[in-house]
């Protein structure tokens, strides 16, 4: 039995994996987009990210759920105290604590609350979607080879399948996705939201506003890593000189 | 540093250290401990590796502070310092990415040993420490790595305790043993976890035993030639400090761009996924400082076998220092070893890359040339170098190569000497 497990993880390490690799290799090379986050200097794009969390709001979290992420998180995007708070009324959630009768109860968010998911558990998540089972998307933009590139190119990547190509049924056809069948229809359609800012909601638009949001659901701490960063590669470099021209000096007579 | 002048050390230190002769010992150690002044900076890396550890145990120690090693709860613990825990993703990142600095910091140590020949008598106990050190590294970063409980953390541990099962008759009882169940799961965790916290102060122990060993003797230098009197050493204290010091800043710089700019480039995306037991990834991929192993293991057909040669070539360092029986210690002065050595590197890294690609094609043929090579070097290459070679000349001291026209024959030999 044991060896039988063995015998599974062996084949599908050494074995299957060369057939799957292949068909990862036939997708087309990651659309590269610019993101505000990228490079040393990189910062979330604050108004990107409001409106990428408005179409996770409005469109994704029908489906995927954010587990990691707490109203109160929702104030490093610029939200205000009250917003928070207001995005947080917005919802239902069942208190973690029974009340005085010992029923657990609904009640309005709190900014204390994590984002609520869209389904209490997996099995429930897979009967609605036809035994698919969505991903947590909290850490999505961290979880995948090519990272925020491989996510904004599954949500642009719907594609009519290529004649002769066996569709299984129920599922759909993207350019990007490992084996191209993905169980996720087309997520994003033009004008499937409203930006209030007044942005056009296209589809690459919200796709790469929505990555933007994910990516700072991924890694919340990127702009103060970076500033942080900063500070200790100045101080270090200072460090390195200073110990540099000591050495030199201290080293004089030996040479 | 202390200072031994009767008059500046107080009354107190100078009653305990007649009792305890404590300062003095570090004085003996770090302040006057006589060192050859021809070092280069291929000499810092032992000291770098000793701070590494340090840190490594400082930021474990914060995180285990904020750990849960449990299968249900661990994954997101590890989540919980990253997002909520005040610099949690600063302690997390610096551990994570030290364990590759220490690695990347080890091997240099090692290869710059095996260079200069600093193995040899009669430094073969010193030696014999730091592959001990190597291997108890080893074990630890893969434990480590298993208690995220992600996807590769889970996978990578069913596949290496399964290495276990090729060993005949008790194979499959070992692994059960090792598991504490029938799978990979909780049990295994817990005590991956445990054993996780108690390895890396073994390692500390005998740290100490290898620096015991190394002061015995004191460094070997880039010529491989005794110190021979006061002409050819210089005090520890500052030429090193101050040494060890720029070189400290410089790796520091480098570990600070990891940890801040590109934590998670060393990191495999899978393992940000949960453990989960019913889906073995695309591509089951060790941290880079494995691969070398994981490419011999592969690269033999038989499992038992591969398993042997993997842990071999590790286990096969122990025997350096009498595999390799020239008389002279460093390459400089050794031109056969000299390419002899560089093919081994060459060969080491194309391990490497045959580890962290599908074997599928040249991928394996390479893995088999490259796995053929390395014990072709070990066990022919090095002995027999050793017997034919004709050495050059070895300068009478250190002192007078560098004062003298030694100094240009020394310098030569290494792209790092000092100028």
């Amino acid at each position: 039995m044991l060896k039988r497990a063995f015998a599974a993880v062996a084949l599908s390490a050494f074995v299957l994996a060369p057939p799957l690799v292949r068909a990862a290799d036939e997708t087309p090379p990651l659309p590269h987009q610019e993101w505000s986050f990228d490079g040393i200097f990189g910062t979330y794009d604050r108004a990107s990210s409001q409106r990428g969390f408005q179409v996770y709001k409005e469109v994704c979290s029908v489906c995927h759920a954010v587990k990691h992420l707490y109203f109160r998180d929702l104030a490093d995007l610029g939200y205000s105290e009250e917003e928070v708070k207001a995005i947080a009324a917005g919802y239902q959630v069942t208190d973690p604590q029974p009340n005085d009768q010992g029923q657990m109860y609904q009640r309005p968010g709190r900014p204390s609350d994590p984002i609520p998911p869209p389904f209490p558990n997996d099995q429930a998540a897979r009967a609605a979607n036809n035994g698919a089972l969505p991903p947590d998307l909290s850490m999505i933009v961290k979880a995948r080879e090519g990272g925020p590139n491989y996510v904004y190119a599954i949500l642009t990547g719907y594609k009519d399948p290529p004649p002769g190509f066996n569709m299984l049924s129920g599922m759909n056809y993207n350019e990007y996705f490992p084996g191209h069948q993905i169980a996720m229809p087309p997520p994003l359609s033009e004008n499937a939201v409203t930006f209030a800012d007044g942005v056009p909601a296209t589809v690459p638009q919200m796709a790469h506003d929505v990555v933007t949001f994910l990516a700072w659901a991924s890694e919340p701490n990127l702009d103060d890593r970076h500033r942080t960063g900063l500070k200790v590669m100045l101080f270090l470099v200072v460090a390195a000189g200073v110990f540099y021209a000591a050495k030199r000096k201290i080293w004089a007579p030996i040479h | 540093m202390a200072d031994t002048r009767p008059g500046a050390m107080s009354r107190i230190i100078r009653w305990i250290d007649y009792r305890l002769p404590f300062v003095a010992a570090l004085n003996h150690e770090l302040n006057e401990y006589p060192t050859p002044r021809n070092l280069t900076y291929w000499w810092n890396f032992g000291s770098l590796s000793g701070i590494v550890l340090v840190v490594m145990i400082v930021t474990g120690i914060f995180l285990a502070m904020q750990y849960t090693p449990s299968s249900e709860a661990a994954f997101d613990s590890v989540e919980r310092i990253m997002r909520d825990v005040n610099y949690g993703w600063l302690v997390r990142y610096a551990h994570s990415s030290g364990a590759s600095m220490f690695f990347a910091i080890v091997y240099i140590h090692l290869f710059r040993g095996l260079y200069y020949g600093s193995y040899k008598e009669p430094r073969q106990f010193l030696w014999i420490l730091g592959v001990i050190i190597l291997i108890l590294m080893i074990a630890t970063a893969f434990m480590g790595y298993v208690l995220p409980w992600g996807q590769m953390s889970y996978w990578a541990a069913t596949v290496i305790t399964n290495l276990f099962s090729a060993i005949p008759l008790i194979g499959q009882s070992i692994v059960t043993f090792l598991w504490g169940g029938f799978t990979v799961g909780d049990p295994t965790l817990h005590r991956f976890y445990a054993l996780h916290y108690l390895l890396p102060f073994i390692i500390v122990a005998v740290v100490g035993l290898h620096l015991i060993a190394l002061h015995r003797f004191g460094s070997n230098n880039p010529l491989g030639i005794d110190a021979k009197g006061p002409q050819d050493t210089i005090p520890f204290h500052p030429y090193y400090t101050i040494k060890d010091l720029f070189g400290l800043a410089v790796f520091l710089l480098i570990y600070a761009f990891f940890v801040f700019y590109a934590p998670n480039t060393l990191l495999s995306p899978d393992n940000y996924i949960p453990a989960n037991p019913m889906q073995t990834p695309n591509h089951i991929v060790p941290e880079w400082y494995l691969l070398p192993y994981y490419a011999i293991l592969r690269a033999v057909p038989n499992k038992l076998l591969g398993v042997i040669m993997a842990f071999g070539s590790l286990f096969i360092l122990f025997f350096v220092p009498w595999l390799d029986r020239s008389p002279v210690r460093s390459a400089r002065f050794r031109p056969v070893y000299k390419w002899v050595f560089w093919l081994l590197v060459i060969d080491v890294v194309a391990l490497g890359w045959v580890g962290a690609n599908p074997p599928e094609g040249i991928v394996v043929t390479v893995g088999q040339i490259a796995t053929f090579y390395y014990f072709l070097h070990m066990l022919i290459l090095l002995p027999l170098v050793g017997k034919l070679e004709r050495p050059r000349p070895l300068p009478s001291g250190i002192g007078a190569a560098m004062l003298g026209g030694g100094a240009r024959l020394g310098a030569a030999g290494s792209p790092m000497a000092k100028p």
